[in-house]
């Protein structure tokens, strides 16, 4: 009788193939991609403060848009991105795709915050108020909360492997605020203006301004890229050495699950 | 120079959404990097003592 005594998938040494490939390579693309990152966020933000036309109705405080635009973008496009690698992790149980939703979650809730806060900037001499609680910002804000919900879940518990599932869970649920988020302009009525350049025909901001516009919101996404590739480095390494912990029953391990011994 | 830092009347508002915007990415990338220097210092430390998820004489490592 040929018994199979291999490990089931989950339990060997594979589940940290895959894992010790992506430490390779992330650690040869990111110099690259950090040092992208930076020139082209300031070249973007240099540009869209000195060189980009001021705006003939809102003056200078256009200039916020630079940084507000881009960082929105991005904390919607981190948590569309946090929703497929929750999907990925819930379905295929890819040990990475945790990992990234982990890792995504804190760069998301900085680029929103930063995106509400410089919209209260702008908001505050343009519409002469801090907030108001329309759609649009009270959606943005409900984003907020959800990457801190995100965060707090996975902090809740000590292995961190089973807060993968509820974490995942949560990231879908919370998906919905997406779509709720874009069209809140649309839909509502708001002090928001509507969307003016991911617009489904040619965006209606003149080119001056369209151009810094772009270069921002690749430089922000490059940023939020980069620093997502050192934060799952890092939730990779620790969760090596709680493996090692663990195997080896020390304190901080939290052994509750069967060592596969090999 | 000094009309390009009155930001047209609204310095107020520009420069500390930049400033904002700059220090918490900033802040968060620098946070980031630290947190991955310990936690490799912290991985090291535990392979040095010999200690791998297998045993203690086998240490063939995946990456630097």
């Amino acid at each position: 009788m040929v018994a199979n005594v291999a490990p089931p998938p989950g339990r060997s040494l594979h589940r940290f193939a895959n894992p010790g490939r992506f430490l390779r390579l992330s650690a040869a693309v990111l110099p690259w991609l950090a040092a992208a990152g930076l020139s082209v966020c300031a070249v973007g933000l240099a540009w869209g403060l000195v060189f980009a036309p001021r705006d003939w109705q809102q003056g200078d405080t256009v200039r916020i848009m630079y940084v507000h635009v881009p960082a929105a973008w991005w904390a919607m496009g981190g948590y569309l991105a946090l929703a497929v690698a929750s999907f990925v992790s819930l379905v295929w149980r890819h040990p990475l795709a945790d990992v990234a939703a982990v890792a995504i979650a804190p760069v998301g809730a900085v680029f929103t915050a930063v995106c509400l806060a410089t919209g209260s900037l702008w908001g505050r001499p343009m519409w002469g108020t801090w907030w108001v609680w329309d759609a649009r910002l009270t959606s943005v804000l409900v984003l907020f909360f959800l990457y801190l919900g995100h965060i707090a879940l996975t902090a809740a518990f000590d292995e961190p492997e089973r807060a993968a599932r509820p974490a995942a869970i949560l990231a879908l649920i919370g998906a919905v605020n997406l779509p709720i988020i874009k069209f809140s302009v649309d839909w509502w009525n708001t002090l928001h203006q509507p969307a003016s350049v991911t617009r489904f025909d040619a965006p209606a901001v003149h080119v001056d301004i369209l151009w810094p516009l772009l270069i921002s919101g690749l430089g922000f996404g490059l940023a939020f890229a980069a620093i997502v590739l050192v934060r799952m480095r890092t939730v990779l390494i620790e969760r090596r050495a709680r493996a090692i912990l663990a195997a080896r029953g020390l304190e901080g391990g939290g052994v509750s699950r069967p060592v596969p011994v090999s | 120079m000094s009309e390009f830092l009155a930001m047209g009347g609204y310095a107020a508002f520009v420069w500390p959404a930049y400033a904002l915007t700059i220090g918490a990415v900033g802040l968060l990338a620098l946070v980031s990097w630290h947190q991955w220097r310990s936690a490799k210092a912290e991985l090291a430390r535990l392979e040095a003592a010999g200690l791998t998820r297998r045993g203690r004489t086998e240490g063939r490592r995946e990456e630097e």
